[in-house]
């Protein structure tokens, strides 16, 4: 028949293109050479100036490709000299002198001194400024304290704040504080930041949207010039297929896997790095009304939940029990005389007893995904089944992530007994300074959306914030830290251990706790 | 006949209209709010307001909504605050992909599917019938999605013949070659579904046709019966697969959201769902009335391509 003879036919010529295709093609999908790193980042980055983004996504290209004048130290979250030198403080910790570094040159050319400084900070704090209009700058507020930048000579630059900050030096080392070319910025506008220059270890190539952004090894780098040609970020925004590049060879660096994938890389021909950070996962608890108003409740809840069972089973292990409000990251600041409140579930019934709370009613709100909130869902009906087993009963509301923010931001009350949160931070005063004190109650213009108030921890806040002396600082923290894990505010829950996963061809990569993505060391074969 | 376009066009100016409104609307009306995105942890509503300035979204709506109108009249559809690029710009560059891929998809569901439709029907119960309506069932059965994952664990992490997401190779040539490896797969998984949609109403429109008395007249005449079906029949069978294949070009367009998510692609439909994601207010607007006018667009062509065919629409 006319007819089977023309389907046959026609099969047989679509399966041999198909064989063609598939011999040519297969071949053309080669792997990249030495030298060149292909990472696997989460999604587009927004811009490469470091004074207009807040995504960590972004911040992974911008830390290799721009210096702060500060720099955490390799593996801690302590300042070092990068682009400064040196500095001193003054007695009152209002003036902060940096000693800059001689040489260095922007990838431009133009030359790095006090003055690039100075346009720095005033373009994204000084709304007269000619660039100001560069922005907008979400995180300028992290210099608000900074009254005036002067440049003292060529190579010395003064700080003068409005009142003392601690804070101030790892601000300066956070992306927001790196230090981009003057003259690019003036030569490109608005567009500078498709346009980056900066005078860190790679230069900006190329920027093909939604496909690559590929910066250069910067052989004049004045820390040592890198051992990558070139690196690629690539996003790709869909976990799964960004799991199935890395096992199909498509990229050579992947950032946060996802735990259930974790699996996937056992085995010779990939390397899973972890690495904790300064991030807490917690739950926020309606200290104003409800239950939970009741300190024992609070920590009946604190006692229920299986931390444990949490990090092991719902997170594979990317993240560790927390203890109390500061990560163990900040290894300066943190109390280690704090150890977790056990998974005690006879004692939860017991102090719930004893506050005449058996069988309170819980409004639990949820979060679908979100920065740094892990596996929000799995995560909350966990801990739902936990509380329930002690006798709550625990109603989810499940929202997306900025609707969540929406509702959670402006305060619990009226609304909800408890509400998943997460935050990752640079330096240890950040969380509890914007979630614990009374003064930052959501109607004030903080995050203590459960309207915890202890006098007490307002003071040691306030003291450590403007002590410059590290280990008086470190004391404050540590004496806050004691107070507000027996205050229960929070349920204490996890500290995210982030990870990567590297193909074998990637030497000497670390992460960093900062979770930066700092790759000058890093060899590819 | 010019009338008609005529007429069909102008239709379309109140539709459009209409369109902007319920985006704008939908966009000012979900809750969270494109500062609080951007600044994330940091969103107090002290920095909340002051990036709202810095947008411009302080401003009352209707003020804002007779702005943005305006200025897309003009041609300026805004810029967008999570890319940091001129909407327009973003929107052309990620339609070129989505067309690329979805036009792949749309010429491979009409070919295959009106192919298969019309064996099928010529072949009633045989075999081949029985074989094509089996895997037509299969294929309108798999969510586009799954079936994607599943080609890419088998076809790339596996066997290694394809590359696992993109629309080019990040490394090497940028020719036909690199582009069609990089197409099969996504366009094969967002074909699927719209193959099986054509392929059964060919059959059932074919199956109409065959019995009429014209190809009984035909066969009669000694017409070899390959000239009788895709000659005689399928020419008026095509005036009932037409308006199917119009809406399976829509389907392409709206199924190529999922498919470029899970292969990464390029195209309008991820640049969709990471603008509402992260409130990129202007990027959504910009993009779903660029989206809406292609498909008006579209029903529109159809509509004058059947009326063309067909001589009992009235024009």
């Amino acid at each position: 028949m006319s007819l089977t003879s023309f389907t046959r036919r026609s099969l047989l010529a679509a399966s041999t293109a198909l064989a063609l295709s598939i011999g040519t093609f297969g071949v053309a999908e080669a792997q990249t050479p030495p030298g060149v790193l292909v990472v696997g980042q989460i999604a587009e980055p927004k811009a490469l100036d470091p004074a207009a983004v807040t995504a960590v996504n972004d911040f992974r290209i911008l830390m290799n490709v721009y210096d702060g004048l500060v720099r955490y130290k390799d593996g801690t979250l302590e300042v070092e000299p990068a682009l400064a030198t040196a500095w001193e403080i003054s007695e009152d910790g209002t003036e902060y002198t940096f000693t800059l570094r001689d040489g260095v040159k922007f990838h431009d050319g133009s030359d790095f001194n006090a003055d690039a400084v100075v346009f720095n900070f005033e373009r994204m704090l000084n709304e007269d400024h000619p660039y100001h209009n560069t922005g907008p700058f979400p995180l300028s507020f992290f210099f608000s304290s900074v009254a005036s930048v002067e440049a003292m000579d060529d190579m010395t630059v003064k700080f003068t704040l409005s009142s003392p900050y601690a804070p101030f030096l790892s601000n300066l080392a956070y992306p927001t504080g790196l230090i981009v070319s003057p003259a690019a910025v003036e030569q490109y506008g608005a567009e500078f930041g498709r346009h980056p220059s900066g005078t860190g270890p790679f230069t900006f190539a190329e920027w093909r949207s939604n496909e690559a952004v590929v910066v250069e090894g910067n052989p004049d780098y004045w820390d040592g010039a890198p051992e990558l040609q070139a690196v690629i970020f690539r996003p790709i925004t869909d976990a799964n297929t960004r799991t199935a590049e890395m096992l199909a060879g498509g990229i050579d660096l992947m950032v946060e896997v996802p735990p259930v994938a974790l699996s996937q890389f056992e085995g010779e021909t990939f390397n899973v790095v972890e690495q904790a950070g300064p991030h807490v996962w917690f739950l926020i608890l309606n200290a104003k009304e409800g239950p939970f108003a009741d300190k024992l409740v609070r920590q009946a809840a604190n006692y229920a939940v299986n931390k444990e069972a949490l990090v092991n089973d719902v997170l594979e292990g990317t993240a560790a029990v927390a203890a109390g409000p500061t990560p163990p990251a900040f290894a300066w600041a943190y109390n280690d005389d704090l150890s977790p409140y056990t998974y005690d579930p006879e004692k939860a019934k017991a102090l719930l007893a004893e506050a005449g709370a058996e069988g309170a009613e819980v409004t639990f709100y949820v979060t679908e995904g979100g920065s740094g909130m892990l596996d929000p869902i799995a995560m909350g009906t966990a801990i739902q089944a936990d509380l329930e087993a002690v006798g709550f009963d625990v109603k989810i509301e499940t929202y997306e992530w900025n609707t969540f923010l929406g509702e959670v931001n402006p305060g619990l009350e009226g609304k909800a007994d408890m509400a998943e949160m997460a935050w990752m931070t640079n330096d240890p005063d950040t969380l509890p300074f914007l979630a614990l004190r009374t003064e930052a109650w959501p109607d004030k213009g903080g995050f203590n959306s459960g309207y915890y108030s202890n006098p007490e921890v307002d003071k040691l806040l306030e003291e450590a914030r403007v002590a410059t002396d590290q280990d008086k600082r470190a004391e404050l923290y540590k004496e806050m830290q004691t107070i507000v894990q027996d205050d229960a505010p929070w349920v204490f829950v996890a500290n995210w251990k982030q990870n990567a996963v590297t193909s074998d061809a990637v030497e000497n990569f670390t992460l960093q706790p900062s979770f930066f993505l700092l790759l000058d060391d890093v060899v590819k074969n | 006949m010019t009338g008609y376009i005529l007429k069909r066009l102008l239709s379309a100016i109140p539709v459009l209209f209409g369109i902007t409104v319920i985006v704008f609307l939908i966009m000012a009306l979900i809750p969270g709010d494109p500062a609080t995105a951007i600044l994330g942890s940091y969103a107090t509503p002290e920095n909340v307001e002051k990036l709202n300035r810095d947008l411009g979204l302080d401003k009352p709506l209707v003020t804002q909504y007779v702005i943005w109108l305006g200025n897309m009249l003009t041609g300026d559809f805004g810029t967008s605050f999570a890319l940091n690029r001129p909407v327009l710009d973003e929107v052309l560059e990620r339609f070129n992909a989505t067309l690329v891929l979805a036009g792949t998809a749309f010429v491979l569901c009409s070919v295959l599917g009106i192919a298969a439709g019309v064996i099928s029907a010529s072949r009633q119960y045989g075999f081949a019938d029985k074989a094509i309506t089996f895997s037509v069932l299969i294929g309108i059965s798999i969510p586009s999605f799954f079936l994607g994952m599943m080609m890419i664990l088998v076809f790339s992490v596996n066997l290694r013949w394809f590359p696992v997401s993109g629309m080019w190779p990040i490394y090497g040539d940028r020719d036909l070659p690199a582009l069609i490896s990089h197409l099969t797969m996504p366009a094969l998984a967002l074909a699927v579904v719209a193959t099986g949609v054509v392929a059964r109403l060919s059959r059932s429109a074919m199956l109409e046709v065959l019995r009429q008395d014209f190809i009984r007249t035909a066969r009669a005449k000694g017409v070899h019966e390959r000239r009788v079906i895709w000659r005689h029949a399928l020419k008026v069978a095509m005036v009932s697969i037409i308006p199917v294949l119009g809406i399976q070009a829509g389907f392409v367009l709206s199924g190529a959201v999922y498919i470029e998510m899970v292969f990464q692609w390029p195209g309008v439909g991820r640049m969709l769902v990471d603008a509402i994601l992260k409130r990129d207010i202007l990027l959504v607007q910009g993009g779903v009335v660029f989206v809406a006018a292609c498909y008006v667009f579209f029903n529109i062509v159809v509509d004058v391509l059947q009326s063309l065919l067909d001589p009992r629409i009235k024009t």
